[in-house]
């Protein structure tokens, strides 16, 4: 046992609503440079919708993440030797095309416009060449679904969808949606470092925040291409990849992330797991429909001695342990199995997991009107209007049980919290519920808690830093403020 | 006359190759120390994608060969000369490395039009940029031009340039057929010192940082900051 551990997320979806304060508290910290205004190291897509890049879950255009090749894993852009030959020209790598040229306006033509008979505008001009642009594409062009169905209908989760499910998700005045927000995952088995030719990108020993070490990149590009969840963005200007750091100066010096600290709907948990690096490759390989249940058993328990001892064997602070116990990404993922990793499939081990949404779930029964008190307490799940199909394309490689189960638990919960305090459920139908979702009493209490009632220092258990081990807080980042963010002395020029 | 050519013979080609070589190793290496982050290949596929396939793709391959024919007949000239020594394989050589190198001037004037036409690319084109450019295009030209007009290179480069080369190496040069070669050839050499004593102050550093490591590296890059090591329980797994 080879115990690390790993700063580690959960989003709630049932509580995203969409407002992109996430995306803008991050633009505002990091990427509000030149060459970066494109990036959205956090960004928030409407699902079902093609998000950002466009069709960034099309891993047949963009050839991201991994596959088991004659039973071993590998990069599905490159061999090593297909990385050499392409590193003029990577033929997989998106464009800022995909993504969306990024503009302002021209509004000094306000102030400066000769008199006329006409009210001056001010026209969008490009942030890459300050030339006028017809604006054609941004970050969240589908939001809400905006431009539907062209954007929605080719999402590529809804492969193997019947046509009829399909129909009940896009028919008019009955719509759903839902809000799918996403940073970096900082995977366990990260693809952008294994595909880096320079070796610049590495995932922290203490915390597992994946980096990009700016003075080793030499922008050959291959990460953009090999991260399936297309969180690596390549710098126009500097000629470097940057990515979500998650604002790992924030953390050392016990603050919650940007976006995790701007939450309006508090829907963000932080909190260190356990996991045990000598199992990463077998249990990456394992079939598609077991990947869920292998990504969790990689899960320590924290609180299990043998693990303690082997934590402390391999220079684990006590401190961090400790931490470990009371991470809330630990109850949702290990002992509720409510929150889920998205898209397992592409084999990276995601450190982020989502607790699948229930909202529109709920709402689907005759004519908008919530039954919720029948016979077959959970067919209302299986018979939603976003189907489980769906769901389980984003967040089971395609097999419902996990997907199931969970949103089985968390209704159960819902129905127990109302026949507590509404009281139009009856007692022993919400207790059979729980029964059946595999759910008791008290750990519904505690979902309803940490779901419902959270503090700040419920949601975000950061671990202490340890000064001997961060070596950022040591060098003092203000001193480097407004310089490139990354902590050295030397402003982000291009070349000499 | 003569002795001024000689002079500038002299300046040409013993005094510039070396200001090159010592301009070039120090550069290099203290633009890597104290410059680090401004050691990058400055791809600008990420804003136009398909004209730099075509103006790219071409000119890399074809000057890598190219180049790699230039490394052979310095270091295996009596190699080359015996393969030389039938005239059907002295052709195929030939032939061969005109077209690799006719595939680099393509290239070359593709990637050159790309950043003339696309204003994207022109953002991020600097002067520095324009510079390389041009002597680029003055040295694949007269290459080019040479291997036309002054066949059959392979074996005059191996028989009268690498002697030449070699004295440079044992610091006791010696010009030998040098002063006496055409003009078109002079020029293709005085232009490569002269791109080699440029590179450390341009973008063509990236050749330096070829990713070498990258072919036996584990796939996986952990860094600890308490340690220099990895944890002693990872060691023994």
């Amino acid at each position: 046992m080879n115990v690390r551990s790993q700063i580690s997320m959960v989003f709630h979806l049932d509580k995203c609503i969409g407002c992109h304060t996430c995306s803008i508290a991050c633009k505002n910290i990091w990427t509000d440079r030149r060459g970066t205004e494109y990036m959205w190291w956090n960004n928030v897509e409407t699902k079902p919708g093609t998000g950002f890049p466009t069709d960034w879950e099309d891993q047949e255009k963009y050839r991201g993440g991994w596959e088991c090749r004659n039973g071993d894993l590998e990069l599905k852009s490159t061999g090593k030797a297909r990385t050499i030959f392409n590193i003029y020209h990577n033929p997989s790598m998106p464009t800022l095309d995909d993504y969306y040229e990024p503009w302002t306006y021209d509004y000094q033509h306000l102030f400066n416009a000769p008199e006329g008979p006409d009210q001056p505008t001010a026209r969008p001009i490009s942030m890459v060449t300050g030339e006028l642009i017809q604006i054609e594409a941004g970050p969240n062009w589908d939001d809400d679904l905006g431009g539907s169905p062209v954007y929605a209908q080719n999402d590529p989760n809804l492969k193997g969808l019947t046509p009829d499910q399909q129909q009940q998700l896009f028919a008019v005045e009955r719509l759903v949606f839902f809000y799918f927000p996403r940073i970096c995952n900082h995977c366990l088995n990260p693809a952008c470092v294994a595909a880096c030719p320079s070796g610049a990108l590495y995932k922290r020993g203490e915390d597992g925040i994946v980096l990009v070490d700016q003075k080793r990149c030499r922008g050959w590009r291959a990460c953009i291409a090999a991260c399936p969840y297309k969180k690596m963005f390549y710098n126009w200007n500097t000629g470097k990849s940057e990515k979500c750091i998650l604002c790992f100066p924030r953390v050392e010096t016990g603050q919650a992330p940007a976006c995790f600290h701007s939450c309006v709907g508090r829907i963000r948990y932080l909190g260190v797991l356990l996991y045990d690096a000598s199992r990463i490759e077998e249990l990456a390989k394992r079939p598609d429909e077991e990947l869920v249940e292998a990504h969790r058993a990689l899960i320590l328990d924290p609180s299990d001695p043998e693990v303690i001892a082997a934590a402390r064997a391999s220079g684990m602070h006590d401190s961090v342990i400790e931490t470990a116990q009371q991470s809330p990404v630990y109850r949702f993922v290990k002992e509720w199995k409510i929150a889920l990793p998205p898209h397992i499939e592409y084999r990276t081990l995601p450190m982020l997991f989502y607790v699948p949404p229930m909202s529109p779930v709920m709402s689907n029964k005759t004519n908008g009107a919530i039954e919720h008190v029948s016979e077959e307490l959970f067919h209302d799940i299986d018979d939603a209007r976003v189907p489980m199909k769906f769901l389980a394309n984003l967040f089971g490689a395609g097999h419902e049980a996990k997907v199931r189960y969970a949103l089985r638990k968390q209704k159960a919960v819902r129905w127990y919290r109302r026949a507590l305090t509404v009281g139009d459920v009856e007692m022993s139908v919400a207790q059979r519920m729980l029964t059946e979702a595999d759910c008791s009493p008290e750990e519904a209490d505690a979902i309803y808690r940490l779901t419902s009632l959270c503090t700040f220092d419920d949601r975000f258990v950061i671990p202490p830093s340890h000064r001997e081990e961060a070596i950022q807080m040591m060098q003092d980042p203000l001193e480097h403020k407004q310089d490139t963010g990354f902590g050295f002395l030397s402003g982000p020029h291009r070349g000499m | 006359m003569t002795q001024a050519f000689r002079n500038a013979d002299v300046l040409l080609f013993v005094v510039l190759p070396y200001l090159a070589m010592f301009t070039f190793f120090l550069g290099t290496i203290m633009r890597y120390f104290k410059a680090p982050f401004t050691y990058s290949s400055l791809s600008s596929q990420f804003l136009e994608n398909q004209q730099h396939f075509w103006g790219l793709v071409p000119f890399h391959y074809g000057i890598i060969t190219v180049l790699a024919g230039h490394v052979v007949a310095f270091l295996v000239p009596r190699g080359l000369l015996l393969w030389n020594s039938r005239p059907l394989r002295l052709y195929i050589l030939e032939t061969s490395a005109l077209i690799f190198g006719l595939l680099t001037l393509a290239g070359l004037v593709g990637a050159i039009l790309r950043r003339i036409t696309v204003s994207k690319i022109r953002e991020v084109t600097t002067t520095l940029d324009w510079h390389v450019f041009a002597l680029l295009l003055i040295q694949v030209g007269s290459g080019i031009y040479v291997a036309v007009f002054h066949p059959w290179g392979s074996s005059w480069f191996a028989a009268a340039a690498t002697p030449y080369l070699w004295s440079l190496v044992k610091f006791s040069p010696d010009l030998g057929y040098m002063a006496m070669m055409p003009f078109a050839v002079k020029l293709h050499i005085v232009m490569a010192y002269l791109l080699i004593g440029f590179s450390p102050f341009t973008r063509l550093v990236h050749i330096l940082v070829v990713p070498n490591p990258y072919l036996w590296r584990k796939p996986q890059v952990v860094r600890w900051y308490g340690r220099a090591e990895a944890p002693v329980a990872e060691r023994r797994a």
